[in-house]
């Protein structure tokens, strides 16, 4: 913590910006309905320029990063509350202010990056910390840009009304999650990818398999999903059962194709040890090859996790009742209700991320061995 | 020594072939060799004078091409079928998924023996191999030389009478190696196994082996066999003594022998 931090190349910009913003003021135009005060114009000029000077004074880096925090977000706040009322009546003044809180934030994640944590919860903090700010400013300046320029609604939503649509619908979103995370997606991967785990072992049994199953496999695997969904609704009907089976389609032969590879990932020696105990076949794959395999099915997991969300999604804009996660945005998109068709988009992230992650943590505990988890050599 | 000592290994007349584009390699050719039981047996020779192949073929994870071989009066899938040897690769491969103990128990449980019994072999070939306190480790955590010795720890677990070693030592340092040298010694004189060693290494073979194989590539064939003159009580210095330097020498003559028609 004694190293000073001085190279605050970010500081600087901010003042520039800052004094450009003082020369093109106003920051909205005069016809705007409710333009703010004296008082928050010599707010937001003061934090931008104590901020950034504060940035170029050598001081311990956990402070600099707090004030730096601090500043760039109070800014944005002021700047993103005097924008009601005065939709698409920011000025390039406004846009100035805004860019020099952004590279404020720019250093102040900057700074965080570039420190030690000590303890491992402080690590963990940080590691959330970092990419949070990163996503806050996307939304800021999504915000911003959207009613500062007056971008159509139909466009672009802010997230503020996204978020808003998000809250209200709740019961609805409910239902659609329902109907297509926890019906189609999740009956669709678990027998997609447990069917191609077992079509793997028998491959590995049966030579025949293993030499006609895989060609196919990597040609089934290359069809465009959108042409089969249709005819999986026509087979299937228009409930959640028509989408797991689209789903069993994209999921089946990743997972097939990755267990092949994994496992013949066991070396020779490994091999060759298990000839000298005169083990069986069975014993050698679940001793040796399946363990080995691990990692290549988990990528194989992963990659399902998001194929079959996708899938799911697509497949109900071919047909289903009226719930669904694809259903919703399809529909919504027709009546121009941009912003629920976002607040799905939203969620179809958020479920995404979670079973994404979800695997990734079981992934870390099962393949603990691995040099790739566990850092190591050898 | 009045009553004959039973052949644990005898080859007569063996040969091995491998077919490639270029037509046949001669891996092997005609090696006539008897190992007793209790031998220690080291297979020297330069790369290519298939030491490691013979080694192999009497484990039956390669298949001679001609003459024979008996394990125990067996052929050799029979012999390794009935579980005869334990087998010291050049790398340890241990399963980094398991820990030091469960990778000594992993010829137990394939060979199906009970629980209490797998936990009472674990200790003793842990303490042969001066691991214990390391059962709980897994094998990255351990150095090279450590992992080297819980693999013939995994080996010596299962009632084999016969230790085949290929280079077990090859990777190691010279001060590890002279150590676990050592250790083997001690760990032979007292489980009484037959053992078979392929090293490169010249001190190495004279300092271990009752019966030197010397060998020379190309076809691979056997040149010499140098029954040792040393006791079996061998300190480490025995290596400066008039008489090491005499079997190396001749060890030394037999590798040249091999190797002077090529130039």
């Amino acid at each position: 913590m004694t190293r000073r931090t001085t190279d605050s190349w970010q500081g600087a910009a901010a003042i520039l910006l800052g004094l450009l913003a003082m020369i093109s003021i106003p920051p909205f135009e005069s016809d705007a309905t409710s333009i703010p005060g004296r008082g928050w114009s010599v707010a937001v000029f003061l934090l931008i320029f104590a901020t950034a000077i504060a940035s170029l004074i050598p001081m311990r880096r956990l402070v600099a990063a707090i004030i730096l925090f601090a500043g760039a977000h109070l800014i944005a706040w002021l700047l993103i509350g005097s924008l009601s009322g005065n939709e698409g009546k920011a000025t390039v003044s406004f846009g100035l202010l805004l860019a020099a809180g952004w590279v404020l934030a720019w250093r102040a994640a900057t700074v965080l990056s570039s420190l030690k944590a000590r303890t491992k919860f402080a690590d963990y903090a940080l590691r959330l910390l970092i990419p949070a700010i990163f996503g806050a400013w996307i939304l800021i300046l999504w915000e911003a840009a959207t009613r500062g320029a007056g971008i159509p609604f139909i466009l672009l939503p802010p997230p503020s009304a996204i978020g808003a649509r998000l809250a209200e619908s709740v019961g609805v979103l409910t239902a659609d999650v329902r109907q297509t995370v926890f019906k189609a997606v999740l009956a669709g991967y678990i027998l997609g990818c447990a069917g191609g785990f077992v079509a793997a072992i028998l491959a590995d049994r049966v030579p025949f398999l293993r030499r006609g199953l895989l060609p196919i496999g990597n040609m089934v695997s290359a069809l465009p999903i959108i042409g089969v969904a249709p005819i999986m609704v026509m087979w299937f009907g228009f409930d959640w059962q028509s989408k797991a089976a689209v789903v069993i389609i994209l999921t089946f032969f990743p997972m097939l194709v990755n267990t092949v590879a994994g496992l013949a990932a066991a070396g020779h020696m490994e091999r060759d040890l298990m000839r000298t105990y005169a083990s069986s076949d069975w014993q050698t794959l679940l001793k040796l090859r399946l363990p080995a395999a691990m990692p290549f099915i988990f990528n194989a997991l992963k990659i399902n996790s998001t194929l079959a969300l996708i899938g799911a999604i697509i497949a109900e804009f071919f047909g289903t009742p009226i719930v669904g996660m694809g259903f919703r945005i399809s529909t919504e998109i027709g009546r121009m209700n941009v912003d629920m068709v976002w607040a799905e988009i939203a969620v179809a992230a958020i479920i995404g991320s979670i079973f994404y992650g979800a695997i990734a943590l079981t992934e870390r505990t099962v393949t603990f061995w691995h040099p790739s988890v566990r850092g190591g050599q050898t | 020594m009045n009553s004959p000592v039973p052949s644990v290994v005898s080859a007569r007349d063996l040969g091995l072939a491998f077919q490639t584009n270029d037509g046949p390699v001669h891996a092997l050719t005609g090696v006539n060799l008897d190992i007793k039981k209790g031998d220690f047996v080291s297979f020297i020779g330069p790369s290519g004078c298939g030491k490691t192949t013979f080694l192999r073929v009497i484990a039956d994870l390669e298949k001679h091409t001609s003459g024979g071989i008996e394990i125990n009066g067996m052929s050799p899938q029979q012999a390794r079928e009935s579980r005869a040897y334990g087998y010291v690769f050049q790398a340890a491969a241990l399963y980094p998924w398991r820990t030091i103990e469960k990778n000594i128990a992993l010829p137990l449980e394939i060979m199906g023996y009970a629980k209490s019994e797998q936990q009472k072999r674990i200790a003793e070939t842990l303490d042969l191999v001066n691991l214990s306190g390391f059962g709980k480790k897994y094998p990255w955590q351990l150095s090279g030389g450590m992992q080297q010795r819980a693999s013939i720890a995994r080996a010596l677990a299962f009632d084999a009478d016969l230790l085949l070693m290929d280079e077990p030592f090859g990777a190691l340092d010279e001060i590890v190696r002279d150590h676990l040298n050592e250790q083997l010694l001690k760990l032979w004189e007292r489980t009484n196994k037959t053992i078979c060693f392929v090293t490169h290494s010249i001190p190495e073979a004279v300092y271990l082996s009752t019966k030197i194989v010397v060998m020379s590539p190309r076809p691979g064939r056997v040149t010499d066999v140098i029954e040792s003159t040393l006791p079996r009580e061998r300190p480490l210095d025995i290596r400066e003594s008039p008489e090491f330097l005499e079997i190396a020498h001749r060890v030394r003559e037999g590798l040249r022998a091999g190797h002077s028609y090529d130039e």
